[in-house]
């Protein structure tokens, strides 16, 4: 059913601007209590070692110090279970809300302290002596691999998880294959770097036992029942709320240590507690996400056909399994053919344990490394074949006739980690990609060496799965004023969330936008709610509201026949009255009377929708910088059906930019002892305003998801997937005649300087892998 | 100790540690919150307010050094509760996504308009590359900046 207002598919300018746009918003760190303690966290210094000395006197004689919490005053430390992917085994390895007696990455909670401000708690944990046994640190995953240094002597290993992603024969393919190519792949550890660093308000009623945490993002339905667990409190005595919340992009609102620890902080003394990360601690302290390497091969037919992949894959998952850290694990494994028909895939996916902050996920976790793998791969191939990147692309494209195509299957996994693709003509943006882009114009450029730059471009495809269920929750009140008051149970992470909400129910209630109010994000709303991942909130959320609110129309229908004498399908909602076709009407204000409400719920039994696309970038690389300027980038991705195109769009654009951050400059290092040297943002590079002005972003409509009555894919994460195989291949397309193997991201200048050097310098190229064409 | 400046143009005074930054003045002891702070070390633009005409970065300047200046922040931008014609901009061509960066790039952007009403795109890309944003990609940013331009012009 579609309302008469069509506000979906409409560029709506969103509700939430008026007041970000005065200053008006209400961010975590906006609120204050009175008798309000402010929390700093003492973090460990040493990347591997044992706590042997932990004095905190200095810090209670400090002037304005309250309270000092260490794991002497949590008794029994609780262990942070996984959200997502709780298989056997991972109990070993979940991360302590704070480090009793072993440290093992630098960032790691040791200790909290409570002042009358944020600079006397600062204060206070620069006067605490803290005294660790060094161990020997595990810098990375190959030393992690040897398994003899061990985070957790009692596990006996380092292999956190092993995933196996499998479908057909790899190996007979491989043996069957007119060409194949071994490679290695890498890319470097990045972060989220959500504008605002994370916080947490928490209040402790004793007289009523109930705790109340402002601070919530992303899942807080799953996050009050686990505080709640942690707590030794019963769900219902817990409220988490969602502020507004400044960017989530995955790694905001799990749940990490501190989420235990400031409410645990404030019943132990019982003042409100107030904790606001700063900088440092957010690019040390909050997830990471991609360190990933490879060691892939490829199998094809003469004309291009991929017959096969297989191979290993590497994650250096940190020092411990936090809430999400398998999923990109996972993803790595059973997505690495991406829109691709591969028949035969073997590829397995290693966790592997090292002293550096824990992973998760992070906007198109797993998706993103696996791309730039089979991107190179294909990419090679396809050069080594002497096929158009393009053609060789579509070749290999699951066709439309193929839909619903079957994906590879996961061990350990279980029937729910079994899924397809669902529909579509992934042909279709691939085609309209390279007419908008210019494909055959531009190939001429290829290589071509400009006024002292080298041209390159190229094109990949890419699938986004989303929406992961089970369901979302959604409540709509008819108010006394008239006005529909909207609660669902996802989250707001800046997306614009209430916009889309209530252009849905607005269109199916045929009511003004301004009649419609949502409230999402908090557990004092509805019972249950699963919140913003995996972009799910349209879909799951959206359909739950749009149930919803045809639930209240036929209410409001029936209430209005009642009082008007007729039959309910005799009338209709106009601007805000219940309209019987004799003229005579009832307003909404009148029928809310009749106390009008809808409790509804949207469950996909974990059908996933899979929007699709292709992207086309042309770089520019100067040889004796290093430097690559992005000339063009297109994405043209079919989310099956648009609700709002501009905020559509602005997903696009943002995802792309921030992919371009991870593709050339944004890198968390560490040193041989752990050390993260990368912890401020004038050391880990994000893109700026200068860095990449052109970019375009077409969105279709043209095969609405078979899965949910809108018809919307998820839409938040696709644009991204792409970005560092596509630059990746641009770079060396334009370096082609240095034979530039782009292998590793970041594409540093340093790094591509390098690449289009080697020739100047007389050095020979780097010999290919492992190659064979069969003759 | 004690500082006395003009605040979105009212006179203010707030009791302070000679340590406070402005932000911090601003944020917790004055209560005006939409001055946002991303990384305190003058990284991100978040925080940056309008001093005396100049786009400033509220974490890098201690609250005693506005003592007797002029101090605009974002909720001092527009007068009433109209959006002016750069908050409309913004919102006309989804220049926000989260709204956390959003105070410092209207601010910043304001700055800029007001001297420079004619900026190109490349000066404003310029001018707002000291002002990170993670959602936006920056190029609906420039747009509205760019539109917002004719408001400044017609200024006397």
């Amino acid at each position: 059913m579609r309302g008469t207002n069509r506000y979906i598919g409409s560029p709506v300018e969103r509700i939430e601007d008026l007041r970000f746009l005065r200053g008006r918003g209400e961010f975590v760190g906006d609120l204050r209590r009175e008798n309000m303690l402010h929390a700093a966290i003492l973090r460990s210094p040493i990347a591997h070692g044992r706590i042997c000395g932990l004095d905190v006197s200095a810090a209670l004689s400090t002037p304005g110090v309250r309270a000092v919490i260490t794991a002497a005053q949590i008794g029994p430390v609780p262990t942070i279970p996984l959200r997502l992917l709780p298989l056997p085994g991972t109990e070993r390895f979940l991360q302590p809300v704070i480090a009793a007696d072993r440290v093992r990455y630098v960032g790691e909670p040791v200790a909290v302290v409570l002042a009358d401000s944020a600079a006397l708690a600062e204060d206070g944990v620069g006067t605490i002596a803290l005294e660790i046994e060094e161990l020997a640190p595990v810098a990375d995953r190959r030393a992690s691999g040897k398994h003899d240094i061990l985070l957790f002597e009692e596990s006996g290993t380092n292999l956190a998880m092993n995933f196996t992603a499998t479908i057909g024969d790899a190996d007979a393919a491989f043996r069957a294959a007119d060409y194949v190519r071994r490679e290695q792949f890498k890319v470097q550890r990045s972060t989220a770097t959500t504008m605002e660093p994370r916080g947490l308000l928490a209040e402790w009623d004793a007289a009523q036992g109930r705790m109340t945490v402002h601070g919530a993002a992303k899942v807080p339905f799953f996050n009050r029942d686990t505080l709640a667990r942690l707590l030794g409190l019963v769900p219902t005595s817990v409220d988490l709320i969602e502020n507004d919340v400044g960017g989530g992009f995955g790694a905001r609102g799990e749940f990490y240590p501190e989420d235990f620890l400031i409410p645990f902080a404030a019943r132990h003394v019982g003042h409100p507690v107030r904790w606001i990360e700063d900088r440092r601690e957010n690019l040390m302290a909050m997830n990471q996400a991609r360190q990933t390497d490879c060691d892939v091969e490829i199998a094809c037919r003469r004309d291009g056909k991929i017959i096969g992949l297989r191979g290993e894959v590497f994650v250096d998952l940190g020092a411990y399994i936090r809430t999400t850290g398998l999923i990109a694990p996972r993803t790595l494994a059973q997505f690495f053919s991406g829109p691709y028909r591969v028949p035969n895939m073997r590829i397995t996916c290693q966790s592997l344990l090292t002293n550096k902050t824990p992973t998760g996920t992070y906007r198109a976790p797993g998706r993103y490394e696996a791309s730039f793998f089979c991107e190179r791969l294909i990419e090679l191939a396809a050069r080594d074949l002497g096929i158009d990147g393009a053609e060789m692309r579509r070749r290999n494209l699951i066709g439309a006739a193929e839909m619903p195509y079957k994906l590879p299957r996961l061990e350990p996994g279980s029937p729910a980690s079994d899924t397809e693709c669902d529909s579509g003509d992934y042909s279709e943006p691939l085609d309209r990609c390279l007419a908008e882009f210019g494909w055959n114009e531009k190939r001429e450029l290829q290589g071509r060496l400009i006024d002292g730059r080298y041209h390159g471009i190229a094109v990949a495809c890419f699938i986004e799965g989303a929406g992961a269920g089970p369901k979302e929750t959604a409540r709509l009140d008819l108010e006394t004023d008239g006005t529909v008051t909207v609660y669902v149970g996802s989250a707001a992470v800046g997306q614009g969330l209430e916009t889309v909400m209530a252009q849905i129910a607005a269109d199916t209630l045929g009511l003004p936008l301004d009649q419609v109010r949502v409230l999402h994000g908090s557990t004092t709303y509805l019972q249950e709610g699963y919140g913003a991942f995996h972009s799910r909130s349209t879909i799951l959320g959206g359909s739950a509201v749009f149930e919803g609110a045809k639930a209240l129309l036929e209410k409001i229908r029936a209430a209005a026949a009642t009082r008007l004498g007729s039959a309910a399908d005799d009338i209709e909602l106009v601007d805000g009255r219940a309209r019987k076709s004799d003229g005579s009407s009832a307003s909404l204000a009148e029928l809310a009377a009749d106390s009008l409400r809808v409790d509804a719920t949207f469950a996909n039994n974990n059908t996933l929708t899979y929007a699709y696309g292709s992207s086309a970038a042309h770089v520019a690389v100067d040889p004796g910088t290093g430097r690559v300027e992005l000339l063009d980038y297109l994405v043209v991705e079919d989310v099956g059906r648009i609700v709002n195109p501009l905020t559509l769009h602005g997903q696009a654009i943002g995802q792309i930019v921030q992919g371009l951050g991870g593709a050339f400059m944004e890198n968390l290092v560490y040193d041989a002892s752990g050390q993260l040297l990368t912890g401020t943002l004038a050391d880990y590079l994000i893109p700026t305003g200068t860095d990449f002005p052109r970019i375009r972003a077409i969105a279709l409509e043209n095969h609405p998801s078979p899965s949910n009555p809108l018809g919307v894919k998820g839409a938040g994460e696709g644009a991204i997937i792409p970005v560092g195989g596509l630059m990746a291949n641009a770079v060396a397309n334009a370096l082609a005649s240095f034979v530039a193997m782009p292998n590793e991201l970041p594409l540093s200048p340093a790094r591509v300087w390098l690449m289009g050097s080697i020739n100047r310098s007389g050095g020979s190229p780097r010999p290919a892998a492992t190659t064979t064409i069969a003759h | 100790m004690r500082v006395s400046f003009q605040l979105n143009g009212k006179p203010v005074a707030a009791e302070i540690e000679p340590r406070t930054h402005l932000a911090d003045c601003l944020r917790e002891t004055l209560r005006l919150t939409g001055t946002h702070l991303g990384c305190e070390h003058g990284a991100c633009g978040a925080c940056t307010v309008i001093v005396d005409g100049a786009a400033v970065h509220a974490c890098l300047m201690l609250a005693v050094q506005a003592e007797g200046r002029a101090v605009v922040t974002v909720e001092g931008l527009s007068a009433d509760d109209a959006l002016t014609p750069l908050q409309t901009a913004f919102r006309k061509h989804h220049a926000l996504q989260c709204g956390f960066c959003t105070p410092g790039m209207l601010t910043t952007a304001h700055a800029l308009l007001t001297e420079e009403p004619d900026a190109d795109a490349e000066r404003i890309r310029a001018v707002i590359s000291g002002n990170l944003c993670r959602c936006t990609g920056y190029i609906p940013i420039v747009e509205a900046v760019l539109e917002a331009r004719a408001a400044y012009r017609k200024k006397p």
